[in-house]
């Protein structure tokens, strides 16, 4: 077992000293026959080359995105990664670091928390955010939590184009509240007008994505006073962060709260997760945030330093009074988002949001041109929504098979909805290249002649 | 103005007229460490003995405030709100909180002076 | 209204040695490194782009004409940066990380090689089914190794840490309470319980009534079963518990329990002193999470991310959360439907599969037997630590222990040192600190998890470290202990400025006020 620095001897000599005769001395107050005897029914110790060999067995079953034209996005974006980003959270002293208790000896992880913190703002439109959460769907629904305890009221009002997960993460976690929960219909058209029907004084939010889970661009302006008119906060999502290099802040839009996923700077696809939730408010409602927060401060001889600060809020202090029951954060996957949006800066950031632009651009005008093809957007930041004629998850199925990832059907992000099955949600980032959206189009026009 | 009140909570009360002016014991304000913020209730809340109030926090611990007698809050301190190292360094004067107007009066009578505080105190440590 | 966890927040006024200046403020390789933002070189960017032919934009007139405010830098600047700032860390790759309830066990680095492999990394979680079999392979492998080291017949992958696994293994206990039409209101918690217990239970609608510990530091049996009835939805506890013990009535406890209608909720924070060893399956619990980021070593990387799955009793499976694995022949397939009653999803997506891969990488170098010697190990060299510093610090409870050693401040008593100083002064010599001021059970807790990837020689040094401030300190020396550390990047923080005045994100500087 190469990762097990005692010898036999070392552990007969540690025994010893302890005064134990054998190792179950020290498992004495384990119940009566509940100690297992010998191994369990799983497979024994391996080498690091057959480790290595049966994991890279697995890998292969997998088609990587890198592999041929790919389209995906509906929540998880493929961006390029500079290999700086690897290389920085790859040190030892970021990456087997814990959370920095010890601010003497955790100013590396607390500065860049400290930073990080202050590009969320700015990117967001807002006066505080937080040291990150797990991902965007649970920043989401910790927002709704958020906003009823500000508000003191219960209805909570969600939008049609907010990704149809993340509404499913907002129906568990309210669950077992007794908040009143008004899910909109999912629709691929803007629902402003339906949203604001249903706003009244009883409701503590209104909650939705820009550019939504379809790829609408969205002007929340007029949203955010009908909300603010009657007394409710709105919570805006952002699940493609990127897009904010382009687009207007939903803070200067009047969101109250911006939840966000940060995947797209600086973190890989991985199936999902480890993704990087961003929370982001006003310093009014501070309090009443969840997570961790990193402050400035000094030290005894007077030089800057940063700290944990704001903690009462937290669980380790407030246990059942907490805002949130949140202890780990996504502390690697900031540090990620860090290192990139360094690299990127105001231009990079720009230069990367416009590329993404005009490859949309580029994606649409091809995918318009093909007949049985309907795009569904007036406007949309990398990605975009399309009808096709009959099942639209067959038709992704069967395009995988000729090694085109064409997008995510309608059938496999709604389930259940049958007036989605004919739609398919395609993104567009830098990576995507003329040659990309031309297999896509042949492939198309050819399953859909 | 009365003699000055405790509750085993560790706060205090002085009343004047019907009035009772409310904050924290000194032995409180040392266990928690340096205050740094002061969640006041709202002025015109009506409440009852025992009802929490408000929370003062340190940087490693919170606290609720309860309220020693019932009323309804008159009165917030609110250069606390900007300096909570009041509470610290006056915690029987300028570190007061809140106001209350005595709803039952003789409550009053259930709570200890400054002697029986003291010695309630030592039972502590 | 005190819970009496006030403690100095400010640096004393003790005197620190003064170090002669330098004209730059460095000192040597301990560099100072400004923010981001005040290395700002206006249009200025690390990174560039191929050419893009350009179209009409359809940003539906929204686009971001104000400045964003983000700093520009160059590669070198950036590179620069992040390797300086590394070097103000201390992290389990340069020593003995002894956190108590954390597991800061070594990070091989296959695991994360094998994680960064194209197949794994780059891979979208909407991609069809057919395209990540070997995706869902490792899914349903590590539920496998979960379920058998734990016992227990169903495991949900989902939740993204401890916390969140938490979350889910309650809410779990709440859906199947209601679907018999059980409501019911209480969740016992023990007092040494992490901070996470209460506040979950609290997120799930529950009221937490908290269990007093009994003098051996373990529960007391008679406390709960006055506190048990049949509005007690649950117990949570923690086994090995956060005194380092392992419950030995814990089957009683199942017991009475099961008998009052309750499920048992296991804090798996501390599997790692049992994995391979003991099936918590054995002991009655009904649902338990398990931080991959502990027991299976994925890294921490300075607070996360973590994974907590979390397995289930035969009772609980019908009601544990979306999405699973279910295979059909040589087909895997992901469900993704709610079932009638059942907790829905936690998360998009399906949960941390980085982490997974990382895990059972992990799993597969140790095998079954070499996990139960993870264990053995881990509870070894607890109890050397104990051995060696139990005549100089105080134990707060009798051993042996298991994977974490228990110490509290009565050591210190009359000496003028706290936990916090003395756990400075341990800084000074070149270790994290353990975790201190927890559990709260017991006065100035110290909380020592050496965990089994230290060798012998590691454990010696840092026992000779403690037993020399535990001298220090008896001498009489405080004014040492309140300065310390004097080596670090920064010496002690004040924490109460911080939260009096928060400064939560750079402030660009005033221009009148600097001229």
């Amino acid at each position: 077992m190469r990762y097990l620095p005692l010898t036999d001897h070392d552990r007969q000599d540690m025994l010893a000293s302890i005064g134990a005769s054998s190792i179950d001395d020290l498992f004495v107050d384990v119940p009566e026959g509940l100690l297992q005897s010998g191994p369990l029914d799983l497979p024994r110790h391996q080498s690091e080359m057959a480790v290595e060999r049966a994991m890279e067995a697995l890998a292969k079953q997998n088609r990587s995105a890198g592999e041929g034209p790919f389209f995906l996005g509906a929540g998880g974006y493929r961006h390029h990664i500079p290999a700086t980003v690897k290389h920085l959270i790859s040190r030892g002293e970021f990456l087997t670091a814990y959370t920095p208790y010890q601010p003497e000896i955790s100013q590396g992880t607390l500065q860049v928390l400290f930073e990080f913190q202050s590009q969320v703002v700015r990117l967001t439109g807002m006066e505080v955010a937080n040291a990150s959460m797990y991902d965007g769907s649970t920043a989401c629904a910790e927002a709704v939590l958020m906003a009823r305890r500000i508000s003191k009221k219960k209805k909570v009002i969600v939008s049609g184009g907010l990704h149809p997960q993340y509404a499913d993460v907002i129906r568990t976690m309210t669950r077992f509240t007794d908040d009143d929960v008004n899910f909109q219909a999912p629709t691929p058209h803007i629902d402003d007008d339906a949203l604001i029907a249903v706003l009244d004084d009883q409701t503590s939010c209104v909650v939705v994505q820009n550019p939504d889970v379809f790829g609408n661009v969205r002007d929340l302006t007029s949203l955010a006073e009908a909300a603010h008119a009657v007394g409710a906060l709105l919570i805006a999502t952002v699940t493609e962060i990127v897009s904010l290099g382009a687009i207007r802040s939903p803070g200067e839009m009047g969101a109250d709260i911006v939840v966000g996923e940060g995947q797209s700077i600086g973190n890989a696809l991985s199936f999902g997760g480890p993704y990087l939730g961003l929370f982001a408010t006003r310093l009014r409602y501070v309090r009443q945030m969840p997570g961790r927060l990193c402050g400035e401060t000094v030290d005894s001889d007077g030089k800057r330093g940063f700290v944990l600060t704001l903690s009462t809020r937290e669980q380790h202090i407030r246990r059942e009074k907490a805002t949130s029951n949140i202890c780990t954060n996504s502390g690697l996957c900031a540090l990620a988002f860090s290192i990139h949006l360094s690299l990127l800066g105001e231009k990079g950031l720009r230069q990367m949001a416009h590329i993404n632009h005009m490859r949309a651009v580029q994606l649409v005008d091809a995918l318009g041109q093909i007949e049985g093809v309907e795009v569904l957007n007036d406007t949309f930041f990398n990605e975009v929504t399309i009808r096709v004629p009959g099942d639209a998850r067959e038709l992704v199925n069967r395009l995988a098979e000729l090694g085109i990832l064409a997008g995510v059907s309608g059938g496999r992000l709604f389930d259940s909805l049958t007036d989605m099955a004919d739609l398919i949600i395609l993104a567009a980032t830098e990576t995507t290249t003329d040659e990309d959206i031309h297999a896509l189009a042949s492939a198309l026009r050819e399953a859909l002649s | 103005m009365s003699d000055i009140r405790y509750s085993e909570d560790h706060e205090w009360i002085i009343l004047d007229g019907d009035v009772g002016t409310i904050g924290i014991s000194d032995y409180a304000q040392g266990a928690l460490g340096d205050v740094v913020f002061v969640e006041m209730p709202e002025i015109g809340a009506s409440l009852d003995k025992g009802a929490e109030v408000g929370v003062i926090e340190s940087v490693k611990a919170a606290s609720e405030i309860y309220t020693p007698v019932s009323g309804e809050i008159v009165a917030v301190n609110e250069a606390v709100d900007g300096d909570p190292s009041l509470v610290n360094t006056d915690p029987l004067g300028e570190g007061w909180l809140f106001k209350i107007k005595l709803s039952k009066p003789e409550e009053l009578n259930g709570l200890s002076n400054q002697d029986a505080y003291n010695k309630f105190l030592e039972g502590l440590d | 209204m005190m819970n009496r966890q006030g403690r100095p927040s400010q640096p004393s006024d003790a005197t620190t040695a003064p170090i002669s200046a330098t004209w730059t403020g460095h000192r040597a390789l301990d560099l100072n490194e400004p923010l981001l933002f005040e290395q700002d070189r206006p249009g200025v960017t690390g990174v560039d782009f191929e050419p893009v032919s350009e179209g009409k934009t359809r940003l539906g007139g929204l686009e971001r004409d104000e400045k964003i405010g983000l700093p520009g830098l160059t590669e070198s600047q950036v590179v620069r940066h992040y390797t300086r700032l590394s070097r103000k860390n201390y992290a389990i790759d340069m020593g003995i990380f002894p956190l108590g309830s954390c597991t800061m066990k070594h990070n091989p680095r296959l695991n994360e090689a094998v994680a960064a492999m194209p197949g794994f990394a780059d891979i979208h979680p909407l991609q069809p089914m057919a395209s990540v079999q070997g995706a869902l392979g490792v899914m349903e492998q590590l539920s496998h190794w979960l379920k058998t080291l734990t016992g227990m017949p169903g495991v949900s992958l989902s939740p993204k840490a401890g916390a969140h696994g938490e979350l889910c293994g309650l809410m779990t206990i709440r859906a199947a309470l209601e679907a018999r039409g059980d409501a019911r209101v209480r969740v016992l918690v023990p007092e040494s319980a992490h901070g996470t217990n209460p506040a979950t239970a609290a997120q799930c609608g529950y009221k937490v009534d908290s269990i007093p510990a009994n003098d051996e530091g373990r529960v007391d049996i008679e406390a709960l079963a006055e506190k048990l009835g049949d509005d007690v939805a649950a117990i949570m506890l923690t086994n090995p518990n956060t005194c380092g013990l392992f419950e030995r009535d814990i089957i009683e406890i199942a017991a009475m329990t099961h008998a009052a209608g309750a499920f048992f909720y296991c804090d798996g924070a501390n599997f790692n002193a049992i994995v391979g060893k003991v099936r918590p399956g054995d002991l009655g619990i009904d649902a338990m999470h398990i931080n991959l980021h502990k027991t299976f070593s994925t890294p921490h990387g300075g607070g996360g991310p973590g994974s907590g799955p979390v397995v289930f009793s035969e009772a609980l499976v019908p009601f544990a959360p979306s999405p699973f694995i279910a295979r059909e022949g040589d087909t895997l397939r992901l469900v993704e439907d709610c079932a009638d009653g059942a907790v829905g999803r936690m998360a998009a997506f399906h949960g941390q599969m980085g982490m997974y891969v990382r895990a059972l990488t992990y799993m597969l170098s140790h095998g079954s037997d070499g996990l139960a010697q993870v264990a053995e190990d881990a509870v070894l060299n607890a109890n050397y630590v104990l051995e060696g510093l139990k005549d100089v610090m105080s134990p707060s409870f009798e051993g042996p222990c298991m994977h974490e050693a228990l110490f509290d401040d009565r050591f210190l008593k009359d000496t003028g040192v706290t936990t916090l100083d003395f756990s400075k002064a341990l800084i000074d010599e070149g270790f994290h600190p353990m975790t201190m001021y927890f559990p709260l059970v017991v006065q100035g807790a110290m909380l020592i998890e050496p965990t089994e990837t230290e060798s012998k020689e590691s454990l010696d040094e840092f026992i000779g470290a403690l037993r020399h401030l535990a001298t220090m300190a008896s001498a009489g020396t405080s004014n040492s202990f309140a300065a310390a550390p004097q080596y670090s990047p920064v010496t002690r923080l004040d924490e109460t400025q911080a939260a009096r005045n928060p400064v939560l994100s750079y402030q660009v500087p005033d221009q009148d006020a600097a001229e």
